[in-house]
């Protein structure tokens, strides 16, 4: 490109600022790894050292302060609560949205459009705002205090952009295709879930990873819908955790270590599908 | 109708008829509740009688509700507003400069993004015992000689709500600058090269070409900016909690509204009524907001 930010055989000026760049850039990549570095060492220290030396690294690398969080303060069961609803939620989604996005851009009908406009209506209401009619609704239905009734909201949450992403993925596949199958003698169920759904592989992994974050991370609908320890997910776990021990700083930096670093460690081997995923929605 | 559309529409209502449910029962029924709601006066669960806009009066104009709701809006505003400024304008910088290959752009990419996908009560959290008095940021600003700069960043008024922003900043400038990113690279190379063989300047460049042409961009970032300003609640229970201390200064509309819901306002009783209208103002705010700034940048957009 010509107006690339290349070094080499750069004007004096654009040299200079070339180097104004990349130091602010570098600047923020400082102020994003060191204190994600400092929580890890931080977590092998105790509360004397860390408060006293707080850039210095630990003596030893003990682990029990892991085990300590892991076992005793129970994150083993948050992030396994965590995984289910996120699992269960996001099976659904997939599932009830790609059959919602194949229902409303494979046929012609009229009322087409209302359809898809009701699926729709959700990426514009926020979901926090109706808290007080959801939880109505839930102690209805019986589901407080269970995961049923934050998998049903994240079921919620996530169908509107899953629906919207998808149908413009199916739109675009030949209707050829589908005349060939059904000479051969399949039914619509089968064409999408042998046709459409197989061609669709790409944008799933897309709409997987732009829903599964958000609803890993979210911590509002477990916060007023999940009492009992037992059921807590990982963000309300932690905060729990965080009300209990707010003066023991070493084992909470080693609960943010522990909440934080498998993300981390996730998005290192595929970062460019967590980009591509959670920037789904906003570019086209 | 024949029997090929009947089996037609069948086969419709069964693709579509579960999403249909849950979006129905989860999101519009709850707006219409919402809507319903707001105009009853409530006694714990149950409704007791319909008052019309009184819970709206209520809310405009009674004490504590007017002073802590003005408060809250306010603080949502100054939301608004620096991210728009700092966050957005940031991430444009970084998205054309990460477009024109800078050096190490592709570390630089994957690198901004990290924070992007950590829970925000995690992050704040995190810079919640960083930003303790006897935290690491304090620490920091004593080895550099700047110990004349400390301060309770999460405990005085005047810090505190621009300190949870530039916390929120943090985490996620690098959604915006790769959101950017991906509309410059898609900027057509001919304008590009047409515009720089008439001799046009790297700066004429960027705002007379490219600017137009990223405008989808710019206003989805800017509905997202306003949605996540309204939405504003983990940032503050997390660090200032749930009372957006010190003295309110960090109340938002989400963390008044769930006071006003579940808890309490200076010491009420849980409100349904009141925290429905608050429900409604949110979803109206929401909406008016993302229509006009998706009319006036509508309006700048050039077509190529």
């Amino acid at each position: 490109m010509i107006t690339d930010f290349r070094f080499r055989g750069a004007s004096p000026l654009k040299k200079i600022f070339i180097v104004l760049m990349l130091s602010i850039m570098v600047f923020y990549v400082i102020l994003i790894i060191y204190p994600l570095f400092n929580m890890v060492i931080s977590s092998f220290k105790t509360n004397r050292e860390i408060l006293t030396t707080p850039f210095a690294l630990p003596g030893e690398l003990d682990f029990k302060n892991y085990r300590i969080v892991w076992v005793d303060k129970g994150f083993d069961r948050y992030f396994l609560n965590s995984f289910l609803v996120t699992s269960v939620s996001m099976a659904f989604v997939i599932l009830f949205g790609s059959m919602g996005a194949y229902g409303v851009s494979r046929y012609k009908y009229r009322g087409n459009i209302l359809v898809y406009m009701l699926f729709l209506s959700g990426i514009m209401l926020p979901l926090k705002a109706a808290i007080i009619p959801l939880f109505l609704i839930i102690k209805k239905l019986n589901l407080t205090d269970t995961h049923m009734s934050v998998i049903l909201i994240f079921m919620a949450m996530g169908l509107p952009s899953t629906v919207f992403i998808l149908s413009g993925f199916m739109k675009a596949i030949p209707f050829e295709l589908e005349y060939a199958a059904r000479i051969d003698g399949c039914n619509d169920f089968q064409i999408y879930r042998r046709v459409v759904m197989p061609m669709t592989t790409p944008a799933i992994a897309l709409v997987t990873i732009y829903n599964a974050v958000p609803i890993w991370n979210d911590f509002f609908f477990p916060l007023v819908f999940l009492q009992s320890n037992k059921l807590k997910t990982l963000p309300v776990g932690l905060s729990t955790f965080f009300g209990q021990h707010s003066t023991n700083w070493s084992l909470l930096f080693t609960g943010l270590s522990l909440a934080i670093l498998p993300m981390l460690i996730l998005y290192l081997f595929m970062s460019s599908y967590f980009i591509k995923g959670m920037t789904a929605g906003a570019v086209k | 109708m024949n029997q090929k559309q009947l089996r037609q529409g069948a086969w419709i209502t069964l693709f579509v008829t579960p999403g249909l449910i849950i979006v129905g029962v989860f999101i519009l029924l709850p707006l219409f509740m919402s809507l319903y709601n707001s105009l009853f006066a409530w006694n714990q669960l149950l409704p007791i009688k319909f008052v019309g806009f009184a819970n709206f009066k209520k809310l405009f104009t009674g004490y504590p509700y007017q002073v802590r709701f003005f408060n809250a809006l306010g603080n949502n505003g100054k939301w608004f507003l620096t991210t728009m400024l700092l966050q957005n304008s940031l991430g444009l910088l970084f998205g054309y400069l990460l477009s024109r290959g800078i050096a190490g752009n592709r570390v630089f990419r994957r690198i901004f993004f990290i924070p992007v996908l950590f829970s925000i009560v995690a992050v704040g959290f995190l810079w919640s015992l960083y930003l303790k008095p006897s935290g690491l940021v304090n620490n920091f600003l004593e080895v550099i000689n700047l110990g004349a700069f400390k301060h309770a960043w999460l405990g005085e008024e005047f810090f505190a709500t621009p300190t949870l922003i530039m916390v929120n900043i943090w985490r996620w400038v690098g959604f915006p600058s790769l959101v950017f990113l991906a509309a410059i690279d898609g900027v057509p190379e001919e304008c590009l090269e047409a515009a720089y063989l008439d001799g046009t300047g790297e700066w004429k460049l960027f705002w007379k070409v490219i600017f137009p042409l990223i405008i989808p961009a710019i206003t989805i970032i800017s509905v997202l900016t306003v949605i996540g300003s309204l939405n504003v609640f983990e940032q503050v229970y997390t660090m200032t909690g749930l009372d957006g201390a010190p003295n309110y200064s960090t109340d938002t509309i989400g963390t008044l509204f769930y006071r006003t819901a579940f808890g309490s306002v200076d010491a009420g009783s849980p409100e349904i009524g009141i925290g429905s209208a608050i429900g409604v103002i949110i979803y109206f705010l929401t909406f008016a907001v993302s229509l006009v700034s998706i009319h006036y940048t509508r309006s700048k957009e050039v077509q190529l």
